[in-house]
């Protein structure tokens, strides 16, 4: 290039220190790239540097050029813009500013970032302390559930036994606890399907040329031993959409744990909270820590327990995130006791493109437990014909139960849903 | 040196607009600095915006070769870098033995030449055309591909090289031109994107709009022109599944160029609206009073305008 400069032998960082000794531009970039890290941008030096020299590159008489400049640097996701216009035009107009603003902008803007080292313990504490409350809260009903309990364990063989089928709307916080030990162990065997990539085999059609011809070499080129090939299979992404309204709210927490159990896993898994609205919170139950995994989720969500509008999440869900997450072939899990507040305004539609936008859709209903379920609400009338799968999940044994239809190979499609079409 | 990059921004606005390309400052800027620091492009966007466009436009006006690699799932290094041609290589060995030669390494050593290599488009990528000048890389779709291609991809976006174990490693004595396109149909890894500026192209403002139609469909009329820009920006506001993009626009214009029009009415916006919008639910919620009331509103804007 004609005006890259002549010592081309120094490293980037010092090229830059020999050019900007005696200027303020470097240090105010890099000022304002650890504002946008502290905003939860991910940058590192490496980016600063990266900025410092994009900025050299388009010169600094344009204000607009400079602000793509650094653009297209800070920014590597779509997300991100609009946190990035925001500190750019409070930096770069006023930084004393922006200090004072930050305070403000971010709690709004949270990157999901790792919290800080020295933030952690004061975030357990708090937890801590907030889980005190809650247990004290919680104490009267579980005293009313007590006697019952103490003379269930009385019959019992095993407590995990016992476990196995009940109920988890009927737990005291006791058995949740061992419900959720037992949910942290789950694993989401789902058959895998084949993908188009290959893998040495000694017993396939496919003739591994490459490896075929390596053989032949070190055999010395008298004898040529076919090797092959077939191939790799891979579990499918998979996709939980999870309904956290307020008749789901017995429920919920078990479902966060088995979805972080999931989660997890493997790879390739995106959870979705719904109530109201669509809640994106796979990242937060990335985090290994289940605790904290569900804090940040809680704090992400602004709807726990309210009303339910599945036809609207549903069509947010299909409009803005099917094609990121269903682009590859998912399952996908929707945990829903069908009950809209819409009546099912709107849902059968969203419905049928969320299945024919899938490669399994299959549906857990707590309320289908009851002996006398029936498909009367208008939710469970528009989604049951469009569901490949309906089952029951309520229990420890409900979710292993599931965990084994997963692993089974294809199955007959709209199992569970045949019996209750007929009489709907 | 015959560098005949652009030297600043609006260098690289004119030599867009050379090749009929109408750009943002803003996409300029970027792709100003992919050239000049020699860093991948990384273009983001709903389909149909001009992601690829740009890799065309750019190997036009700089006169340099075009190396497309379309991304598909299952993408391996044998279609994507290299392979061997292993009929060719049984055929050697066979004459080998005729011939009554029995040193193994020679034998090695001729088959696992350069001869034998079937270059593919990352490999040809690291070699420059004859007039010494690098290629341009399209990268094209790249989410269409997995994971294991992406990290494969890490070694040859940062240092511009491939190892092929036979031979050893082939280097770009210049790094050729990349530009990585991607649909977002899932999140391509950070440390791809790290390498690289990235760019969201979105749909154009009408202003923008309007110029890329008078480049793209030349022949179309001026009150043609005006209305299906606007009409496609009122679509691009409503609750759509897919909204139309930019190739939907021109796509349209010329539609309605053969069709002989030179003024939207009701009717023939309802029965061409498959060009525009490629979803049923989409078409079913448009066609009729909808299109009818956008279409007035439309007309009655441009007349206001007026």
């Amino acid at each position: 290039m004609a005006d890259t400069p002549a010592n081309t032998d120094l490293t980037p960082g010092m090229q830059l220190l020999d050019r900007l000794d005696d200027n303020k531009l470097a240090p105010n970039i890099m000022h304002f790239g650890r504002v946008l890290r502290a905003a939860g941008l991910p940058i590192g030096p490496g980016k600063i540097i990266d900025a410092t020299l994009a900025v050299m590159a388009v010169g600094i008489q344009s204000r607009s050029d400079f602000y793509w400049a650094l653009h297209a640097v800070f920014v590597n996701r779509r997300d991100q813009h609009e946190l990035f216009d925001q500190a750019f035009h409070i930096f770069w107009k006023d930084p004393k500013l922006l200090e004072r603003m930050m305070g403000i902008l971010l709690p709004s803007v949270d990157g999901g970032e790792e919290p800080a080292p020295e933030e952690q313990p004061l975030r357990r504490l708090q937890e801590a302390l907030s889980q005190q409350q809650e247990n004290e809260s919680d104490k009267e009903e579980e005293q009313e559930q007590e006697e019952e309990i103490e003379l269930d364990a009385a019959m019992t063989v095993s407590e995990r036994e016992l476990l196995q089928t009940m109920d988890f709307e009927e737990m005291s916080a006791d058995e949740i606890e061992a419900a959720k030990r037992a949910i942290s162990h789950m694993r989401l065997p789902i058959t895998e399907i084949p993908t188009r990539r290959y893998q040495a085999s000694n017993r396939q059609a496919r003739v591994d040329m490459r490896a075929t011809m390596r053989a032949a070499l070190r055999s010395g080129g008298d004898s040529i031993p076919l090797k092959h090939r077939k191939r790799r299979t891979r579990p499918p992404p998979l996709v939980i959409l999870c309904d956290i309204s307020g008749s789901m709210s017995r429920y919920t927490r078990m479902f966060l744990h088995f979805m972080h159990a999931v989660t997890n896993d493997r790879d390739r898994v995106h959870t979705f909270l719904f109530g109201t609205r669509l809640t994106n919170v796979t990242r937060y139950l990335r985090n290994k820590d289940i605790d904290l995994a569900i804090e940040q989720v809680t704090d992400a969500v602004e709807d726990w327990s309210g009303g339910t509008r599945i036809g609207e999440s549903l069509s947010d869900f299909n409009r803005f995130w099917s094609r990121r997450v269903l682009g590859q072939g998912a399952i996908v899990i929707l945990i829903s006791d069908g009950l809209d507040r819409d009546a099912g305004r709107g849902l059968h539609m969203e419905i049928e493109r969320l299945h024919k936008s899938c490669r399994r859709l299959i549906w857990l209903n707590p309320l289908l437990r009851f002996d006398g379920f029936q498909p009367k609400s208008q939710g469970i009338q528009a989604i049951l014909p469009s569901v490949d799968e309906f089952r029951p999940v309520h229990n420890l044994s409900s979710l292993e139960e599931l965990i084994g239809a997963l692993n089974r190979p294809g199955g007959p499609r709209k199992q569970g849903v045949q019996e209750w079409l007929t009489e709907m | 040196m015959t560098d005949n990059l652009p030297s600043s921004v609006d260098a690289v606005v004119d030599m867009l607009r050379g090749g009929n390309y109408v750009a943002d400052r803003s996409l300029s800027t970027a792709l100003y600095l992919a050239l000049k620091l020699g860093r991948p492009l990384f273009l983001e966007g709903e389909a149909g915006v001009g992601k690829t466009e740009i890799g065309k436009v750019l190997s036009e006006s700089l006169g340099r070769r075009l190396i497309r690699l379309q991304c598909y799932e299952g993408l391996d290094v044998s279609s994507a870098v290299y392979e061997w041609n292993y009929s060719m290589q049984m055929i050697d060995i066979r004459i080998a033995e005729a011939a009554g030669q029995q040193s193994r390494d020679a034998i090695t050593d001729n088959i696992f030449s350069e001869k034998f290599l079937i270059k593919r488009p990352l490999l040809q990528a690291l070699e420059a055309d004859e007039s010494g000048e690098p290629p341009v890389l399209l990268i094209d779709e790249l989410d269409r591909t997995d994971e294991p291609f992406e990290a494969f991809l890490l070694e040859i976006l940062s240092d511009f090289q491939v190892t092929i174990p036979e031979i050893g490693t082939v280097k770009a004595a210049k790094p050729p031109i990349v530009i990585i396109t991607s649909n977002r149909t899932r999140e391509i890894h950070d440390a791809i994107k790290r390498r690289c500026f990235y760019f969201w192209v979105d749909y154009p403002n009408a202003q923008r709009e309007l110029e890329i139609l008078k480049v793209k469909v030349p022949d179309a009329p001026e009150k043609l022109t005006q209305q299906v820009v606007n009409f496609v920006q009122h679509l691009r506001s409503r609750d759509l599944f897919k909204l139309p993009g930019v190739a939907e626009t021109i796509d349209w214009t010329n539609a309605l160029i053969q069709l002989d029009k030179i003024d939207l009415d009701p009717e023939t916006v309802n029965s061409s609206l498959g060009v525009l919008l490629k979803y049923q639910d989409d078409i079913e919620k448009i066609q009729g009073s909808e299109a009818a009331q956008i279409l007035d509103e439309v007309k009655a804007g441009i007349a206001a305008g007026n």
